[in-house]
């Protein structure tokens, strides 16, 4: 597609959705929001670059391929599920690590279910990728 | 075969070496349980394996699984010890090795399992070493086909057997065999007992190559000779002759257990001894004789006299030794000449001096002469079927037939090849095979020959033991002895001398008039390709049936079942429907609908893909302001960028096609009825749904624990990455390999066009 007004938006448009979606992500524990929301957030901004300027553009943006990012995620969602086996529980039992947490206040939760929500992400993300990617260039 | 070229074979190193070795250990090891096993005792281990479903792996060593366990490390030690040398510098050597050995312990498993699922999966293991070792030569179609015939026939009858051990432990509450049996009464009184039987008479009889089922042993040959010898005829065959006899205190002395074996075993073993005597290939001959004593082991084995108990033990143990002894010895024959047909060789006696005398003394306790092991046998099996409750004057005739042709198939083997004059030119100029190789097979005849003089040994070690495991206790066993006084056993032994010496001198004329006969009648064997070829064809039929590649009559079997399915189902239970209660239907609700409906119009009746896909995104849309509306966020932020998606992927895919072509928006009365009963029938469901009251349970529980448990507020999320997670990890591995698919399938259609 060729126009100037959509490539030119399309620049701050999709830097917003992907730091919006890092923002979906993370705040998914308690509001809506989440992994895999994040992750369609995310990856819109990239088909949104592709559709803008081609897809090359997009795949040089990425720098790596989708299809890695989505086994990364893969990957770092099962690690997130095997650490419980360090502390003897259960496959996927969430571990937590409060920093600096005192009597009344929380501190900073540190777990593995973000690590886990942050695999789904990534998979989300790169499966659509992978998928939007290969359509655009076959056609 | 490559190792008849090399004079002086070197063996294989270690993994030629390990295998005898172990199994030589474990022979040692099992002979130490022979006093304790003697003295009635019987031994139990149990390790659990699946508690929760009654599998364990329990281990029982009684009198019926130590026999089979000597058999198979002893035997297996010899053969071991044979093939390093018999396939020494073969390239696949140590792959030969490993299925051996691999299927030494799972025979040795089989036999010592008491667990019916523990037994079930040696069983398999079994079949599977055997598929491999007989397709160890792959190269060849024959031995291809054989290997695979072998595991198709044994495979179909052990999924049998699997339903047959299935209902045994259902109906007996217990998948332990030892237990089982202990209730006999309740077994044979119990209505399965009959499908039971027939399952579990399935699976023996395929692995047992009992007639129908026969072809596959003759055909197993294509296997080196040590397997022959060791799986094909001392051991893995007779597995399904062992689950007969372990079973055999539970489930015999009924009628269809005594008939079913005894005309099945007496049809085996009569015409297999007679198409013995057809084959002018050793080893062919052999394999025919292997199925004569699997047929007469399973017909003793319908019976429940003393006599006929003491004979099956006393058989079971001299086939094995005679027959491995054979086996072995054509191996050699073949290894030094490079033949084994029955015209060719001649004169072998003066060059292979120990091959010979081994063969001598085996095929001796074949044909049943005194003072070897086999002549008591025979005396044995007589007296047995001269007892049969059924039909003794039946099971003589048929005891007394096969005898008789095993006697003149004992003197083609043995006899011919060392004694005769040569028939004809032999590949390779015969010499004596290294000692290896002739040491196993005399080991084993000159064991013949010692319990024949020396029965008491056999007798107190073994025969007692089994026997009592088969009758539940040793006070029916017959005493093993070669001089009986002249009775009708011994009459029938001079019949079965006298008998066979005539159907030995006129076996040549004999056997063209078998050739001809068999080549007119149609064969198992070519029964079997058709099968196959028919089998195969009309899975092409039904796949082309089914698969056509239209996607629209694959969407039109979709809706259809999913209508007769969920239809019939709602008719045939009678599902109440609520009473939809329309009062507080607000304005926003009802605009959603009509836009989802408007939508839905809009696409089915449009010419335009582009018009389609907008009306969908409509639909889906709305769909997701219906979620928003019953405040659910997470549904529907999803459900939108998914919206957003399917619109640009579609967009991108079809925005390519030509315009809809007016044919196909021609109006299809029958997609429009089925349409409009899908929707009916899930508008059923969901009032259906409704006239339930909600079951909170689940609700107020992740209400309740997400923030305590799982430090999350929002419950949809903490369900997907923590109480759910397991779930979500499965869905996350099916969007990866979805999306690799799909990428893989348009990347190869690409290069396919050439672009």
């Amino acid at each position: 597609m060729n126009s100037v007004i959509l490539r030119a938006g399309t620049r701050y448009l999709a830097g917003l959705l992907l730091i919006f979606s890092a923002y979906m992500l993370l705040r998914g524990h308690n509001e809506p929001g989440g992994g895999f929301i994040g992750g369609l957030i995310g990856s819109t901004g990239f088909v949104l670059f592709a559709v803008a300027c081609g897809v090359e553009d997009a795949r040089r943006a990425l720098r790596v391929q989708p299809q890695n990012i989505a086994m990364v995620g893969l990957g770092i969602a099962l690690l997130a599920g095997l650490f419980a086996a360090l502390f003897g529980d259960a496959l996927f039992t969430g571990q937590w690590l409060f920093i600096g947490a005192t009597d009344t206040e929380k501190g900073l939760p540190i777990s593995t279910v973000l690590a886990f929500d942050i695999g789904v992400y990534l998979v989300v993300f790169g499966s659509v990728l992978t998928l939007v990617f290969a359509m655009e260039e076959e056609i | 075969m490559s190792a008849a070229a090399a004079d002086q074979p070197k063996g294989n190193g270690l993994t030629g070496l390990a295998p005898a070795i172990i199994s030589a250990a474990l022979f040692a090891w099992f002979l130490t349980f022979t006093p304790a096993i003697g003295a009635g005792e019987s031994l139990r281990y149990v390790i659990d394996w699946v508690p929760s479903l009654g599998i364990s792996l329990s281990f029982l060593l009684d009198g019926l699984s130590l026999t089979f366990a000597l058999l198979i490390t002893g035997i297996g030690t010899l053969v071991f010890l044979y093939s390093n040398t018999y396939l020494a510098g073969h390239p696949q050597f140590n792959r030969f090795a490993l299925f051996l050995f691999s299927f030494m312990l799972a025979m040795l498993g089989l036999v010592l399992s008491d667990n019916l699922i523990g037994l079930f999966v040696f069983w398999e293991l079994t079949t599977i070493t055997s598929y491999l070792l007989i397709g160890f030569g792959h190269e060849t179609t024959k031995g291809r086909r054989s290997a695979l015939q072998a595991l198709f026939v044994t495979g179909a009858g052990a999924l049998a057997l699997l339903a047959g051990f299935i209902l045994l432990g259902m109906s007996m509450g217990s998948f332990e065999m030892s237990e089982i049996l202990a209730r006999a009464d309740d077994l044979k009184a119990h209505a399965l007992y009959v499908p039971i039987l027939i399952l579990i008479l399935a699976g023996t009889f395929t692995k047992s190559a009992q007639f129908p089922f026969h072809f596959w042993l003759p055909n197993a040959m294509a296997a080196p000779t040590p397997v022959s010898a060791f799986l094909h005829s001392a051991t893995m065959v007779k597995a399904g002759v062992y689950l007969m006899a372990r079973l055999h205190p539970g489930m015999s002395g009924t009628d269809i257990w005594m008939w079913t074996l005894t005309i099945f075993g007496a049809v085996t073993a009569v015409s297999a001894s007679i198409f013995a005597l057809r084959q002018t290939d050793l080893k062919q001959a052999l394999a025919y004789t292997t199925l004569m004593a699997l047929g007469t082991l399973t017909l003793f084995l319908g019976q429940e006299s003393g006599y006929a108990m003491t004979a099956f033990a006393t058989f079971l143990i001299v086939h094995s030794l005679y027959k491995a002894a054979l086996f072995l010895v054509v191996g050699c024959i073949d290894h030094s000449t490079g033949t084994r047909e029955a015209e060719v060789l001649g004169g072998l006696g003066r060059v292979m001096p120990f091959t010979a005398f081994a063969a001598a003394l085996a095929a001796m306790s074949m044909a049943g002469f005194p003072p070897f092991l086999g002549f008591i046998g025979k005396e044995l099996k007589y007296a047995g079927a001269l007892g049969v409750a059924s039909e003794p004057l039946f099971v003589v005739i048929a005891v007394l037939a096969a005898n008789s042709l095993m006697f003149a198939v004992a003197g083609v083997v043995a006899l011919r090849p060392f004694w005769n004059k040569p028939g004809g030119e032999m590949p390779v100029t015969p010499h004596e095979a290294p000692w290896q190789m002739w040491i196993g097979p005399v080991i084993l005849a000159v064991l013949g020959a010692f319990f024949g003089l020396f029965p008491d040994v056999l007798q107190t070690s073994l025969v007692t033991p089994l026997v009592a495991s088969l009758l539940g206790g040793a006070e029916d066993v017959k005493e093993l002895k070669l001089w009986a006084g002249v009775n009708m056993p011994l009459i029938l032994s001079i019949i079965t001398v006298v008998a066979g010496t005539v159907l030995y001198l006129a076996h040549r004329p004999l056997r063209n008039g078998l050739i001809r006969a068999d080549e007119a009648t149609p064969s198992f064997d070519n029964g079997w390709d058709k099968f196959l070829e028919g089998f195969k064809a009309f899975a092409a039929w039904q796949t082309r049936l089914i698969q056509s590649g239209v996607l629209r009559s694959y969407m039109f079997a979709t809706f259809a079942t999913v209508l007769v399915g969920l239809g019939g189902t709602m008719i045939l239970r009678d599902v109440g429907i609520a009473n939809p209660d329309l009062t507080d239907v607000t304005w926003k609700n009802l605009a959603l609908t009509l836009l989802i409906i408007g939508g839905a119009i809009v696409a089915t009746l449009t010419s335009s893909r582009i018009a389609a896909m907008a009306a969908l995104g409509v639909v889906g849309i709305a769909v997701a302001m219906i979620f928003i509306v019953f405040s659910a966020p997470d549904v529907a932020i999803t459900q939108l960028l998914v919206e957003t998606l399917v619109v640009v992927l579609v967009a991108v895919a079809l925005l390519r096609l030509p315009t809809l072509d007016s044919d196909g928006r021609k109006w299809r009365p029958v997609d429009a009825i089925l349409a409009a009963g899908v929707g009916a029938v899930v508008t059923l469901i969901l009032l259906a749904v409704l006239a339930t009251p909600l079951d909170r349970r689940l609700t107020s529980f992740f209400e309740l624990a997400s923030w305590p448990e799982a430090y999350g507020r929002n419950i949809v999320n903490v369900i997907l990455v923590d109480f759910r997670a397991l779930d979500t990890f499965g869905e996350i591995a099916v969007v990866v390999i979805a999306a690799l698919s799909a990428y893989a399938l348009l990347r190869t259609t690409t290069k396919g066009q050439g672009k």
